[in-house]
């Protein structure tokens, strides 16, 4: 592992979102802007590439139709699928291949428009009936949970947060502060959907879909798309962008369904976070700015607990003064995150791009000063994939 | 209860001893002549130890409950009048948790700790779908 550590770099990252959440074009469109956006930004062109990724778009084999599309032939290809955490899983298999010289250059890439489709009459968004035909309509789902009548996913993810409270006394208000605090980096952010200041009461009193979770607890769905480019950190010192460093990656999962899940307070997190720090060297008091999946307040509870930023149990407290927001010692979700930037329905891609230019100081009225280290960590399925990235600078090479 | 318009499960092939016993409204979970332990959902290998040798075995079907969230939204249609209503995971004494419904008293009511017992709901084809009740006799855990 420690040939990896430092081996490769992020060294361009673009998303497109829009501020009513709706995006024009067609995926592929969005998929090429993204991709010619991210390219141009490190130097670098499509005939560089010899690596694609993704896990959306086309029929059945993603990666090789969007590179057909875009006319490349490449050695290296990817189309891991883990929810919401799958461009963290791509990015610890592309960091690795190009450590281990596979291929030099690959473009990470993901474009979904929920919103849209969903307004010219489409299938809603995962919505947890038996007949959407999307992702969570398998079976043994079918036959073991749907005909419970559970929202998914919010509704797995309310269980959790009901099990929690139990056993720890987290209370609504705690998870509340975590929507405050990503709603003030939104209003720092241009680009978020949602940039009003928001108050704990705010979130108590909107509409409780399924308990003990608030609308407010609860991400986005918008368009969006987002594409970020590795290579290796000898071509990375050559390009135009500060490199973001591959430091460490981590990745596992405990279960699909959210009533397989082993304990519903803790996460995978527990073990990818584990064997990213391991590999960086590095621990969560290192961190300059945590990216953390947002889909739910519950599920940045849950990582942070999981990663290390304080006990198992003690996430409410962790969280209640408000320390993820500006100006606190605990910057996380510094786009607006899932909650408030955008959410097309894997968050994935942003926490990198966000990562990627905390690292670069990019970020404009919300950028942390001083930041050396920047950790992404992603939230797949029902809790049930994570995969954590660490970022660095030179200096932490 | 009201008629069976909830959603109906399919059966697996592997599931279908499982759903005939639900016929009777009896409750049968399998388990692996191996290491004993009882395996849920229904499967060909026991997922605790890796052996193939698993057999059905009636249970109680009594447990307690580990989460729940009160659904203010009908997931599917056929639920619709029933809203609010509560999902939960229970532990089951046999030593499996599994999702399910607890019925038979106010959604909000359901809480964590609370002891249940199996209520079966009809479903159109014969068989039943298995819920949970407050198991009246019973303290919390
Ligand atoms: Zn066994």
């Amino acid at each position: 592992m420690d040939s990896i550590r430092g081996a490769a770099a992020i060294v361009g990252a673009a998303d497109a979102v829009s501020p009513d959440g709706q995006l024009d074009g067609s995926l592929r469109d969005l998929e090429v802007s993204v991709i010619r956006e991210a390219l141009d930004s490190a130097g670098l062109v499509l005939s560089d590439v010899d690596g694609i990724a993704t896990c959306t778009g086309g029929l059945m084999m993603p990666s090789v139709e969007l590179a057909e599309y875009l006319g490349i032939q490449p050695t290296w290809t990817d189309s891991t699928q883990t929810g919401g955490s799958s461009f963290e899983v791509h990015l610890e298999h592309a960091a690795a291949a190009i450590a281990g010289g596979a291929c030099e250059v690959v473009v990470i890439v993901y474009a979904q428009t929920p919103k849209s489709t969903f307004k010219r009459g489409g299938a809603r968004f995962l919505g947890g009936t038996p007949s959407t035909g999307g992702d969570l309509d398998a079976a043994p789902r079918v036959e073991w949970e749907i005909p419970y009548g559970i929202q998914l996913p919010i509704g797995a993810y309310a269980l959790a947060a009901s099990r929690h409270m139990a056993e720890y006394g987290t209370t609504s208000e705690q998870l509340a502060q975590i929507a405050v605090s990503t709603r003030e980096w939104a209003s720092l952010n241009p680009r978020a959907s949602l940039r009003d200041p928001i108050t704990i009461d705010d979130v108590l009193a909107s509409p409780m879909t399924a308990s003990p979770l608030h609308k407010l607890d609860c991400c986005l769905v918008t368009d969006g798309a987002g594409a970020v480019v590795l290579t290796s950190a000898e071509r990375a010192r050559h390009l135009r962008q500060p490199p973001a460093y591959v430091l460490g990656t981590g990745t596992a999962h405990s279960h699909s369904m959210i009533s397989q899940m082993p304990d519903l307070t803790v996460t995978a997190g527990r073990e990818s976070g584990a064997k990213a720090f391991a590999m960086a060297g590095l621990g969560p008091e290192d961190v300059d700015v945590a990216e953390l999946y947002d889909s739910f307040t519950i599920t940045v509870l849950l990582a942070l607990e999981d990663l290390g930023f304080c006990p198992k149990g003690e996430g409410g407290a962790f969280v209640a003064d408000g320390r993820l927001g500006p100006g606190g010692t605990c910057p996380a979700q510094t786009s607006g995150g899932g909650l408030a930037y955008t959410h097309p329905g894997m968050f994935g891609m942003f926490l990198l791009v966000e990562a990627t230019r905390q690292i670069q100081g990019a970020s404009g009225d919300r950028q942390v000063p001083d930041v050396d280290v920047a950790l992404a960590h992603g939230t797949g399925g029902v809790l049930s994939a994570t995969s954590t990235v660490i970022l660095g600078t030179e200096a932490t090479l | 209860m009201s008629g069976p318009s909830r959603f109906e499960p399919p059966v697996s092939a592997v599931s279908e001893p499982f759903w005939e016993a639900t016929r009777q409204r009896r409750l049968v979970l399998q388990h692996c002549g191996s290491c004993e332990r009882a395996v849920w959902y229904p499967r060909v290998m026991c997922p605790h130890c890796g052996h193939a040798d698993l057999e059905w075995r009636e249970a109680a079907g009594r447990g307690v409950v580990y989460a729940v969230s009160v659904q203010y939204r009908a997931a599917h249609p056929g639920l619709a009048d029933r809203v609010p209503y509560a999902v939960a995971l229970v532990d089951l004494d046999e030593g499996v948790r599994m999702m399910t419904s607890v019925v038979g008293c106010a959604a909000e009511d359901v809480h964590v700790g609370q002891r249940v017992r199996p209520a079966w709901e009809p479903l159109t084809d014969g068989r039943h779908l298995l819920l949970h009740e407050p198991d009246g006799d019973e303290p919390d855990v």
